[in-house]
């Protein structure tokens, strides 16, 4: 997180760490859309249940989406914060996003843990494999997100993160918002078209 | 040593990348000439039907993975940055940790051929098996239960981080790295493609990325991806990896496309007919990549409609390929032409690469195709874009920019040795296999018998093989001798157009000693509206900012080799080992003092 390749010319006008990221967002949706159409393709062709309808627990999983969705509300303000350089708000807006997104990632544990219980493991039919494999790419992604927001927590508390660090903060923005973006695809898809 | 090893210099990576990609280009050769001495004569026994799996796998697995894309990624190093007018690539340690994973990813696909016992495997080799392709559901653990098919799984995710990397770096570096004046459409044909492949390599690696995800699902965790009788269907193998595969080829052939468009024009002394065709006819060619993978699976049986659509987007793409090469031919007529050795290679490409897509429109059509598919005409296609094309495309590259990324000329004579051997070599090689195929022999299969009629064809086809490594040695003997007797290479030993060429020959750590501006898309040339630029000066006139090197990437790029080794050893602290190794590297990496 080096502030050099910001002091340099570009050509585009665009910092290149802000370009590379959103190279590197277009090849997520890549990702993500590969695995959201293998879902759809194996939609119904398990050839034994559980099935979705028996499984998915919509009310516990929209709090656990509205959840998420709040820690794109902290994220902005806390590039807002950390912009006009109140590290004060700063430091808590951060830690408000990576709390969020650590609830979520509770959220998920207790609802994979209930699955197993209801008889859904990874192994037991092309649901299983589709929806843990799609929604656990997704989990690792919104575990690596909150690793990066706790990073830059931390460095607010050492007064290593100030408003000269702002742009590694918007860049930590894009991927969260990108993050919840694709949990919102996903919840549409897996959730609530049965 | 040290300095290799944590440099960030985008000419030394560059170098590294070639040499490392060439010896994987001579074990892949290796590969090959086994094959071809597997098939000189009907039932032959050199190898066993097991090891000949083995080895046509990991020839076209090497090939593709190992050889022909980081070859090019050599020239994307070396070259792009100097071509633009930059000091360096937008990420100089991206840059380094892109090719760290590369050689760590080759080295433990390759490793496969030694550590059978380790494995409790009756032989040393246990390499993947299962094609380039890797089909499922054949490669799942029921029909592959070895480790082969783990190792090439795995690599390939390990070549797959690597390729995104470099694919991230350097869009930013062409698009945001340009010299002032260097408008987008002022960008030299070469540095074009490169950007089109890349944005090729990020949007397809994720897709294979997701298939080889599933399959190793599939393999080590027990779900069903590729399981009929779970409900699944393999065509879903299918389709994620030929979705790949297919932009893939142009993955392949584009940066190939793009050294030619420089060789040309240098050697005719003219500028490249239609540049703004050329250069968007290949990114219509990257768009319609897109759309045509399905022709790889006309055996199918898809259905009458998507075998039509699929049929009609394939001669499609045919026709931005036909506008390039009638630019490169206008390029050529009525030019001041020098025959060097890398205008050989260029004219060499035109005309094989015509040969190869001429029998790829074969293809296009269903009825046509189903007679093709799996047989031998399929090999000779893809070795005349492979081979015709990009090897004799990059070897073009190679006599074009040795003199720049060596400081020394390679000899003309051995060069033109090297060609008429490649050119005789790969015609001897390539052109039987379509009547090979069309005759009716399968590909992949160990061996064949004399009453199939096509022994003799064989047997020239495995002398033309014989002659490309005799090429192959031409070439080793020239390099060896440049590196002791080649003439010093001035700035410019060809009159070049583009801002390579203003630079000493190897360049400067920094590259240019003032960074130029660029008023033409010619800038050393002279043209109706422009005078040739001022090449910058010997000595640059400020202190320059060099970065220094780092060890992190290599570091970062060391976990994900054991990150492997888990599931391959079954271990789990292997899996906590490579994350923590990978952590601690790019925390390191990101917080360390690093001026670009």
């Amino acid at each position: 997180m080096t502030h050099a390749a910001a002091t340099h010319h570009t050509s585009m006008g665009l910092d290149s760490r802000k370009m590379a990221f959103w190279a590197f967002i277009g090849s997520e949706c890549l990702l993500f859309s590969s695995l959201i159409s293998t879902y759809l393709v194996y939609k119904g062709r398990s050839v034994v249940g559980p099935s979705p309808h028996e499984i998915l627990n919509i009310p516990f999983t929209s709090v656990s989406t509205f959840d998420l969705l709040m820690s794109s509300l902290m994220m902005v303000l806390a590039l807002a914060a950390v912009q006009r350089g109140d590290m004060k708000w700063g430091k808590i807006w951060l830690f408000a996003t990576a709390l969020l997104g650590l609830v979520f990632l509770g959220g998920q544990v207790i609802e994979f843990t209930e699955f197993v219980h209801k008889g859904l493991t990874l192994q037991t039919n092309l649901f299983g494999c589709t929806f843990f494999v799609l929604t656990g790419t997704h989990g690792a992604h919104v575990t690596v997100g909150v690793l990066w927001l706790l990073t830059l927590w931390v460095r607010a508390l050492q007064g290593k993160l100030g408003p000269g660090q702002a742009l590694t903060v918007e860049i930590t923005g894009l991927y969260w918002h990108f993050v919840d973006v694709v949990w919102i695809v996903i919840f549409t898809v897996v959730y609530l078209i049965q | 040593m040290k300095r290799w090893i944590t440099t960030t210099d985008h000419k030394r990576i560059g170098l590294l990348y070639f040499w490392t990609a060439f010896c994987f280009f001579l074990v892949g050769g290796l590969e090959a000439l086994l094959i071809r001495l597997q098939l000189a004569q009907p039932n032959g026994h050199l190898v066993s039907a097991e090891t000949y799996n083995q080895l046509f796998t990991m020839h076209g697995t090497t090939m593709v993975f190992l050889a022909l894309m980081p070859l090019s990624a050599s020239f994307f190093n070396y070259i792009v940055p100097l071509q633009i007018g930059a000091r360096d690539v937008a990420f100089p340690r991206l840059n380094a940790f892109s090719y760290w994973v590369f050689l760590l990813g080759g080295l433990l696909l390759n490793a496969s051929w030694l550590v059978g016992p380790l494995f409790h495997a009756p032989h040393w080799n246990v390499a993947p098996n299962g094609g380039w392709f890797g089909y499922a559901n054949l490669t799942e653990r029921q029909f592959s239960p070895g480790p082969n098919i783990d190792f090439w799984l795995l690599g390939l995710q390990i070549l797959g981080i690597s390729s995104l990397a470099a694919g991230f770096n350097f869009i930013v570096t062409i698009l945001n790295m340009r010299a002032p004046g260097m408008k987008m459409l002022r960008v030299p044909a070469f540095s074009w493609m490169t950007l089109v492949t890349q944005f090729l390599v990020i949007t397809a690696f994720p897709v294979i990325t997701v298939g080889l995800v599933f399959l190793m699902f599939d393999r080590f965790f027990g779900t069903h991806f590729y399981v009929a009788t779970a409900g699944a269907t393999p065509l879903l193998w299918q389709h994620l990896f030929w979705l790949f595969g297919h932009p893939e080829v142009y993955i392949l052939i584009l940066p190939a496309m793009g050294i030619v468009s420089e060789v040309l024009p240098t050697f005719a002394r003219k500028p490249l007919f239609g540049y703004t065709v050329v250069v968007f006819s290949g990114v219509l060619i990257g768009f319609m990549g897109w759309g045509v993978w399905s022709h790889h699976m006309f055996a199918v049986g898809l259905g009458p409609i998507a075998d039509s659509v699929f049929a009609g987007t394939t001669m499609l793409i045919a026709v931005p390929t036909g506008v390039k090469i009638f630019n490169w031919i206008a390029t050529l007529w009525g030019g001041d032409i020098r025959g060097s050795t890398a205008l050989h290679f260029a004219v060499g490409f035109i005309a094989m690469f015509i040969i190869g897509g001429l029998s790829g429109v074969t293809h296009a059509s269903p009825p046509a195709d189903l007679q093709q598919t799996d047989t031998y005409y399929v090999v000779a296609h893809i070795h005349y874009v492979l081979f015709g094309g990009t090897v004799l495309g990059l070897f073009a590259g190679i006599y074009y920019w040795w003199p720049k990324m060596t400081g020394r000329l390679l000899s003309e004579p051995l060069g033109k040795w090297h060609f008429w051997l490649t050119f005789l070599g790969m015609n001897l090689a390539f052109f039987p296999m379509h009547l090979i195929g069309l005759l009716g022999m399968p590909r992949r299969i160990y061996t064949y018998t004399p009453e199939l009629g096509v022994s003799a064809l064989n047997l020239v086809s495995t002398v033309g093989a014989f002659l490309i490594a005799v090429a192959i040695l031409v070439f080793l003997v020239n390099v060896l001798r440049t590196r002791t007797h080649g003439r010093p290479a001035p700035n410019d030993p060809w009159g070049g157009a583009t801002l390579e060429w203003s630079i000493p020959s190897p360049p400067p750590v920094y590259n240019f000693s003032v960074i130029p501006t660029v008023a033409s898309r010619l800038p050393r040339w002279k043209t109706e509206r422009h005078e040739p630029m001022r090449d910058p000066p010997a000595v640059p006139p400020a202190p320059i900012h060099v970065p220094p090197g780092s060890w992190w990437p290599l570091i970062a790029a060391l976990g994900l080799p054991v990150l492997a080794l888990a599931p391959l050893t079954h271990t789990l602290w292997l899996a906590f080992l490579g994350a923590a190794i990978l952590l601690v590297g790019i925390y390191r990496w990101a917080f360390e003092p690093f001026e670009v």
